[in-house]
């Protein structure tokens, strides 16, 4: 048989299905492919080759979208006739998915319209209600592979506006500054031009009118920040520049009214406009990420309740104490509940981050975020959803306290005595001047204030942190916003979370203890193993490398136990100790046995495989910060890491999601900055707890817990280096600083003596700006490069 | 020269105008999403039913 790709997904063919002079992996994809040729939308394959997902079967999957309250819940539009509902549908990856779902309307015509947002990956689809209903809609997006993921945290009505005040306002600003500029130009080069001074009023009042809705739209954060920081006794940085915008409003205002001059209006829309650029520039979102995600993203919409014979689907909200709940294969457990009925080998996941299933009996307590990989369970749940052991985590009042209020910025702590030290020069000036020549009081005590504000200042740490933030982004670093930067730098102690973080969840290392196996007999253990699809019997499969694979008789598996097969008439069992016939001891471990002809051969062992480059890592952060290992894992693996890790490192296991919570907690009260690196639900206290709390990912489209940054598994090593580009970065900032101080004393040279004229006032903002932008820009350019984040060392 | 104020007048009046549709397109949500009508008017609006052979272009 010749090796080839399935049309529809791409996937090497398992099963050979020949359909239409075309080959298929799997029903589903040729399904998919009929479903498509049938509307003749194959145009499908011309776009992308092989673009597909095999789609998953259904069985009443979707039946909860029949219930009212849960499609109220979801659906964006409803006027009785018309429906509109916005999914989230993970597997739109290529420019096939665009196309095909937004002809969604050629396959069904009851479909009115379809829109897709690719880097969101949702789709908008319009209905008519008369025809067809939001189920059908979700299982004719299944049916073609497009399963939209559902989740209780669509259920709440989300506003989904985007705030654009800041854009608006920098436009504003924008505008009002490229215009002034030409007007007020020409008085710069020709002071007694004829012409010129026939429309000098003219032109005056027309950059007036330009200027009021700068410094009453544009202009009005400042105010408002300036206002609340003296309210509560903070002199922050825009109260200078608040006190500099007015002062220019007013004298400008003053000086065109009473005909003295031209006023320093294009200075005053230029620095709103820098300004405002900055706080711009300082914005990066990614479309694909979401910060702020907590268990409501995991966890289902509703439910399958068990009423007597009757099943109903609820929302997960309503479930109450003592409600009989029906869970299928690969639904989530939503409360935490006992097993009634069934078996079941729970993926906690999402939870711990470790993805092998652990097997449940009758009567066991099953907790909420587990997900059933096999069957169908009957539970009863023992409390309500936010009562749950997970859930409770999120009534931590944590979650309430935004990180950026507790952080003092860097700018901050250098504007208290740059604002002290302006107002004291101010206050001198207006004396010396008072005793001198008190005509000239008014003209130098604005020329100082105009001067003094601190354009340059409040621009380096927005324009240096915003650049790093994007070229750690690009660098698949994604930090949540630019004070994570700043807080980075001063960290001092590192919490890494064990499972999921320090180890791989998708591989393990494999050890075999017991009687030397001669190759017939691991011929004869791949060759059985080759028909189970349990994740052990993958993972042992794959660990056994090639081997001719021999025909095997009387296969059974024993679900959660173990399998069967007889193999040039020998009877291999492969599975848990009881299976093989031992007793099962307590162990922390993950073992398999083999069992030959009834005879134990010996056992593998799964543990669990660290990530490359965790000693040097740890060797290198050792050098700087104090370190631990919290998890939340039994002691099984305490002997390797105390002997591997370096000896400082502090140890804990079992630790509850609330102790790990609470561990940080106590750290940050004996003055430590910490930083936290989880990668599971049960780390989110913790994250969200400490100074910077920093999500391992997988696969970052995946969704990872609310944290400051996110960082794609690949590049777990570069945490030394983030580390330490947090640190230069504030060191970077800090000699911008420096620099933008001597444009402020040159200007304040003339400001002093009365002699700032608008012309030096337009100059010397602008450039003074511009120098400190490019400055750091093309130093925090450099920095990251330096730091070696494309190179796979450390 | 009067001229100069109807001049001025008219610029300032579809200076305005641009910013207007600026802010307008903004809010109609054109740059929300910059990437998928990228690939949206690559499509051809007819479908057009090839033969079997000429699919798998990337």
């Amino acid at each position: 048989m010749e090796k080839e790709y399935c049309y529809h997904c791409g996937d090497m063919n398992a099963i050979y299905i020949q359909f239409d002079e075309k080959v298929f992996c799997c029903n589903g994809c040729k399904t998919v492919y009929e479903i498509l040729n049938q509307s003749a939308l194959t145009k499908y394959y011309d776009i992308e080759k092989s673009p597909g997902i095999a789609p998953e079967a259904l069985q009443g999957k979707y039946d909860y979208l029949e219930n009212k309250e849960i499609i109220s819940s979801l659906i964006e539009f409803d006027d009785e006739t018309i429906q509109i509902v916005n999914l989230y549908v993970p597997h739109i990856h290529c420019s096939s998915c665009i196309w095909v779902l937004e002809n969604l309307n050629k396959l069904n015509v009851k479909i009115v319209t379809t829109q897709v947002n690719f880097p969101k990956k949702t789709v908008r689809i319009t209905y008519n209600l008369a025809t067809i209903s939001l189920k059908q809609v979700v299982e004719l997006l299944c049916s073609i592979g497009y399963e939209p993921y559902i989740s209780l945290d669509d259920s709440k009505k989300k506003n989904h506006k985007i705030d654009h005040s800041l854009l608006f306002k920098l436009v504003t600003a924008g505008f009002a500054f490229g215009n002034v500029m030409f007007l007020s130009f020409p008085e710069y080069f020709e002071l007694n031009e004829f012409w010129l001074n026939q429309y000098k009023l003219f032109f005056h009042q027309i950059m007036l009118v330009f200027s009021l809705p700068v410094v009453f739209y544009a202009a009005q954060d400042y105010f408002i920040s300036a206002y609340k920081g003296l309210k509560h006794k903070i002199l922050n940085i825009d109260v200078p520049i608040a006190l500099g915008i007015l002062v220019l409003f007013i004298r400008s205002t003053y000086d065109i009214t009473t005909h003295t001059g031209q006023g320093f209006l294009d200075s005053l829309c230029g620095l709103v406009f820098f300004l405002l650029l900055g706080k711009f520039f300082q914005q990066k979102t990614y479309s694909f990420l979401s910060f702020e995600r907590d268990y409501k993203s995991y966890f289902p919409i509703a439910v399958t309740k068990i009423n007597g014979e009757e099943e109903s689907a609820i929302p997960v909200q309503e479930i109450k104490k003592g409600d009989r709940l029906l869970v299928r294969n690969e639904e989530l457990i939503p409360v935490d509940a006992i097993l009634i009925k069934g078996e079941a080998r729970i993926d906690y996941s999402f939870v711990t981050g470790e993805e092998k299933p652990i097997k449940k009996t009758y009567g066991d307590k099953l907790f909420a975020g587990g997900k059933q990989t096999e069957g169908i369970l009957e539970v009863e749940a023992t409390k309500s959803i936010s009562q749950s052991y997970l859930t409770q985590l999120w009534d931590n009042d944590v979650f309430k306290i935004n990180k950026q209020d507790k952080l003092e910025t860097i700018t901050d702590s250098i504007s208290k005595y740059f604002t002290v030290i302006i107002l004291a020069i101010t206050f001198i000036t207006a004396l010396y001047w008072f005793v001198v020549d008190s005509t000239v009081v008014i003209n130098a005590v604005s020329a100082v204030l105009i001067v003094a504000c601190p354009c340059a200042l409040a621009l380096s740490a927005p324009f240096t942190l915003g650049n790093v933030l994007r070229i750690l982004g690009k660098h698949k670093l994604y930090l949540k916003n630019t004070e994570v930067i700043e807080s980075l730098s001063k960290i001092t102690t590192v919490v890494f979370d064990k499972t999921g973080t320090l180890t791989q969840s998708q591989e393990s290392d494999i050890l075999y203890e017991g009687v030397e196996l001669f190759e017939e007999d691991l011929v004869a253990i791949k060759s059985v193993l080759r028909a189970s699809n349990h994740p052990l019997s993958r993972m042992l499969y794959e660990h056994l490398g090639p081997k001719d694979i021999l025909d095997v008789a009387n296969f059974t598996e024993t679900m959660g136990k173990g399998i069967t097969g007889t193999v040039n008439e020998k009877i291999l069992k492969i599975g848990s100790a009881p299976f093989v016939g031992l007793v099962d001891g307590i162990t922390s471990e993950t073992n398999v046995y083999v069992n030959k002809d009834a005879i134990i051969l010996g056992k593998y062992t799964f543990k669990n495989k660290y990530r490359s480059g965790v000693l040097p890592i740890f060797e290198k952060l050792n050098k700087k910060y104090k370190l631990v290992v919290l998890s939340g894992d039994n002691e099984g693996e305490k002997k390797y890491l105390e002997k591997t890790l370096p000896k400082e490192t502090q140890l804990l296991f079992q630790q509850k999601p609330e102790d790990k919570l609470h561990f940080i907690k106590e750290l940050q009260e004996k003055g430590e900055q910490v930083l936290m690196v989880g990668d599971g639900l049960n780390d989110s206290g913790a994250l969200a707890q400490s100074n910077v709390g920093i999500v391992i990912a997988e696969n970052v489209n995946v969704f990872s817990p609310a944290c400051d940054a996110i960082i794609d598994a690949t590049k777990f090593e570069k945490i030394p280096s983030l580390l330490s580009i947090g640190t230069q970065a504030r060191q970077l900032i800090i000699a911008s600083f420096v620099l933008s101080f001597l444009y402020n004393i040159v200007g304040l040279s003339y400001a002093v003596t009365g002699n700032l004229s608008p012309i030096i006032a337009a100059i010397l903002m602008p450039l003074s700006s511009i120098s400190v932008v490019t400055f750091v820009t093309i130093w925090s350019n450099i920095m990251v490069k330096k730091s070696k984040l494309n190179s796979s060392s450390i | 020269m009067g001229v100069i104020y109807i001049l001025i007048t008219i610029s300032i009046i579809i200076a305005v105008l641009f910013f207007v549709a600026f802010i307008y397109a903004v809010k109609s949500g054109q740059y929300d999403d910059s990437y998928t009508p990228s690939v949206r008017m690559l499509f051809d609006d007819e479908i057009v039913v090839k033969s079997p052979e000429k699919n798998n272009k990337s």
